[in-house]
């Protein structure tokens, strides 16, 4: 583990300038605790003003606000699933009519807060900024609408705003601020204030992941072997999340990817390759022109 | 208004052994790009490739193919301009873009290149119509002007016919992610195309050798690329078969093979052939950015192409730990604090 990757893991903010050292703030999601009540859902676009997007049934399960969006911030996954192994330890079990068990899984998916932000990275204008918090916020002032971030998202976050004419900020590449204006006052974040079993934890990011750490130890010393830590690990593909999980399950079956990378990783080689790709052009069509 | 994430009419959520989704919906989000930005892809080539074109021209005195192939460029980068702001939606927003420099994204870096590029391509293009400028300082500086502005834009052009593969790969979209190594070479080959295949529309058979060179070299490259490309891209270069961006992919291939074996068999001998094989050319490059576009599209919205490859490179024991880089350096002083207009 190179001294550099952790310094990154855990202080983005200094690294892009910030002198006002602040410690770096995030999400601890604990999915264990989850009810799906979606009360983050609702604290959120109370407070952020975010526009209504279509009351629609996607008839996948409870869940029908379906991914993370423009405007929708928190998402409230709901899986259904047989019980691995046949049994259950957690609350959330039933029985199928067969008789073979059900379980429940509930998770609140949020903006990782990158410290290696594809969306951050890609951004032409400089809209996307790192705060001093050390998360990632898109200036509505700035932002042109290109685009973009959205694809540059190793877990489809950020979205562009679809709507009428005269929605706010439509156009415009929206997501978590992870209540930015909320933060400067010394509050909590909306979802993590409304959240009614503390699944949605906020606070310090280094007090965050050994809480965490020492939460799915726990779990597993109880049973819960399929228990796992999502984001916490500064060495992963995104140096480390803002907004970690706890899962009880694989990532994927939550809708998250299993290894992200972001692509600025490889960006070097990506322009070595364009250069050399464009150094052939320029050859090749020199020779073409070459005439007897 | 429907859900804008909704998994797409078709059943894509054919559940796979080998990896699990939520409910089939997709993981990362598609570029919520219009065909304004493959037309920007080609656009911008066809002009590049012109670019080179009408330099080696202008320096060998074939007049008319320099004349053609200028302005074809002129037409071509005025084209991806205005592509450009249309999929922007306001001219302003192009220029919002020249506030930052940032080498880590690469619509930033592609804007100062076009920013560059398009004055020494137009003030090139304009000596062809020094006969319309009345005699003065103006039609001076463009005479003037015109042979070092024509080379300057042949030198930006072979960068401003690549970068959008890079622009494409850094991304989280599997099919143009994948694809980083090859995808510029495609692009190139294709650039190469257009340029050669219009310059054989535009000018006579005895002055357009150049271009049939061109051309032939571009589509080879471009048939080789797209071939590797696929090799190195594992189950996500399914994507490229499938679907529209199979159709496109396979279609480009068509034409390209025939408009090159046209311009090699008749290309020297027939006008009529020319045409048809320049006309061949310039669609087959156009269904080549097509095509890579759509793969990118549908491949983000299948959860199969996000899932499965990490999947592998999990179990292949892929770590991230790795050495500090220069992009490191790079990435970090840009992403400043707020900044005021
Ligand atoms: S999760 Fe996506 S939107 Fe959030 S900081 Fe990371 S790259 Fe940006």
């Amino acid at each position: 583990m190179s001294k550099t990757i952790v310094h990154l893991g855990l202080d983005p903010a200094k690294i892009s300038g910030w002198d006002v050292a602040q410690p770096r703030m995030g999400f601890f999601t604990d999915t264990s605790l989850c009810i799906g009540c979606k009360a983050c859902e609702v604290a959120c676009k109370e407070w952020n003003e975010i526009p209504e997007d279509g009351l629609d049934w996607l008839g996948i399960s409870y869940d029908n606000t379906g991914s993370l969006g423009a405007s929708s911030w928190r998402h409230v996954a709901f899986i259904e699933q047989a019980v691995p192994g046949g049994r259950t330890d957690t609350p959330s079990s039933a029985s199928a009519l067969d008789g073979s068990d059900l379980r429940w899984l509930m998770s609140s998916d949020v903006c990782k807060h990158c410290t290696e932000a594809g969306c951050l990275d890609v951004c032409p204008t400089g809209s996307l900024f790192r705060t001093e918090f050390g998360t990632v916020v898109v200036q509505d002032d700035i932002c042109n609408g290109c685009g973009y971030c959205v694809a540059a998202c190793p877990f489809g976050v950020i979205e562009r705003r679809t709507g009428s004419h005269g929605t706010k900020n439509v156009g415009l590449a929206q997501k978590c601020t992870l209540c930015y204006d909320r933060l400067v006052s010394g509050m909590t974040p909306a979802c993590a204030q409304a959240c009614p079993t503390e699944s949605i934890q906020f606070g310090n990011l280094s007090e965050l992941r050994s809480r965490a750490r020492r939460r799915v130890e726990k779990l597993q010393l109880d049973g819960n072997r399929a228990a796992r830590l999502y984001g916490d690990d500064p060495n992963d593909g995104i140096g480390g999340a803002g907004a970690m999980f706890l899962l009880l399950d694989q990532p994927e079956v939550y809708g998250l990817p299993p290894n992200p990378v972001v692509a600025t990783r490889e960006l070097g080689q990506m322009w070595k390759q364009a250069g050399i790709a464009a150094l052939t052009f320029l050859i090749g069509a020199a020779a073409a022109s070459i005439e007897r | 208004m429907p859900k804008n994430n909704g998994v797409r009419g078709e059943a894509r959520m054919v559940p796979d052994a080998s990896f699990t989704s939520y409910y089939g919906r997709p993981v990362v989000k598609a570029a919520p790009w219009s065909n304004d930005i493959p037309a920007y892809l080609f656009l911008g080539g066809l002009a590049g490739g012109s670019s080179l074109l009408a330099a080696g021209a202008d320096v060998m005195h074939n007049d008319e193919l320099r004349r053609a192939a200028r302005l074809t460029a002129l037409g071509a980068i005025g084209g991806s301009y205005l592509a450009l702001v249309h999929d922007l939606g306001r001219p302003s927003r192009f220029f919002n873009m020249l506030r930052v420099a940032k080498p880590t994204s690469p619509m930033s870096m592609g804007t100062w290149i076009i920013t560059a590029y398009g004055p020494a391509a137009v003030l090139a293009a304009a000596s062809e119509f020094t006969g319309m400028i009345p005699p003065g300082r103006l039609s001076r500086l463009v005479s003037f002007a015109n042979r070092p502005a024509g080379i300057a834009a042949a030198m930006i052009a072979p960068v401003l016919s690549s970068y959008t593969a890079v622009l494409l790969s850094d991304t989280s979209t599997p099919a143009w992610n994948h694809g980083f190594k090859e995808m510029p070479f495609v692009f190139v080959g294709s650039s190469a195309t257009a340029a050669g295949g219009m310059a054989m529309i535009a000018s006579s058979v005895h002055n357009a050798a150049p271009a049939r060179r061109l051309a032939i070299g571009g589509a080879l490259t471009e048939l080789l690329a797209i071939e590797k490309m696929k090799a190195s891209m594992g189950v996500v270069s399914e994507t490229l078969d499938l679907g529209t961006a199979g159709k496109l992919i396979r279609l480009s291939q068509f034409l390209t093979i025939f408009g090159a074996l046209g311009s090699i068999v008749f290309g020297r001998k027939s006008r009529a052939v020319s045409l048809v094989s320049g006309l061949a050319l310039v669609l087959g490059s156009a269904c080549t950015k097509f095509g890579v576009f759509e793969a990118g599209q549908s491949s983000a919205r299948d959860p199969k192409y996000t899932v499965a490859p990490q999947k592998k490179s999990l179990q292949d024991g892929a770590t991230h730990a790795r050495p500090k880089t220069r992009w490191d350096v790079l990435r970090n002083p840009y992403h400043r604090q707020r900044s005021s207009r």
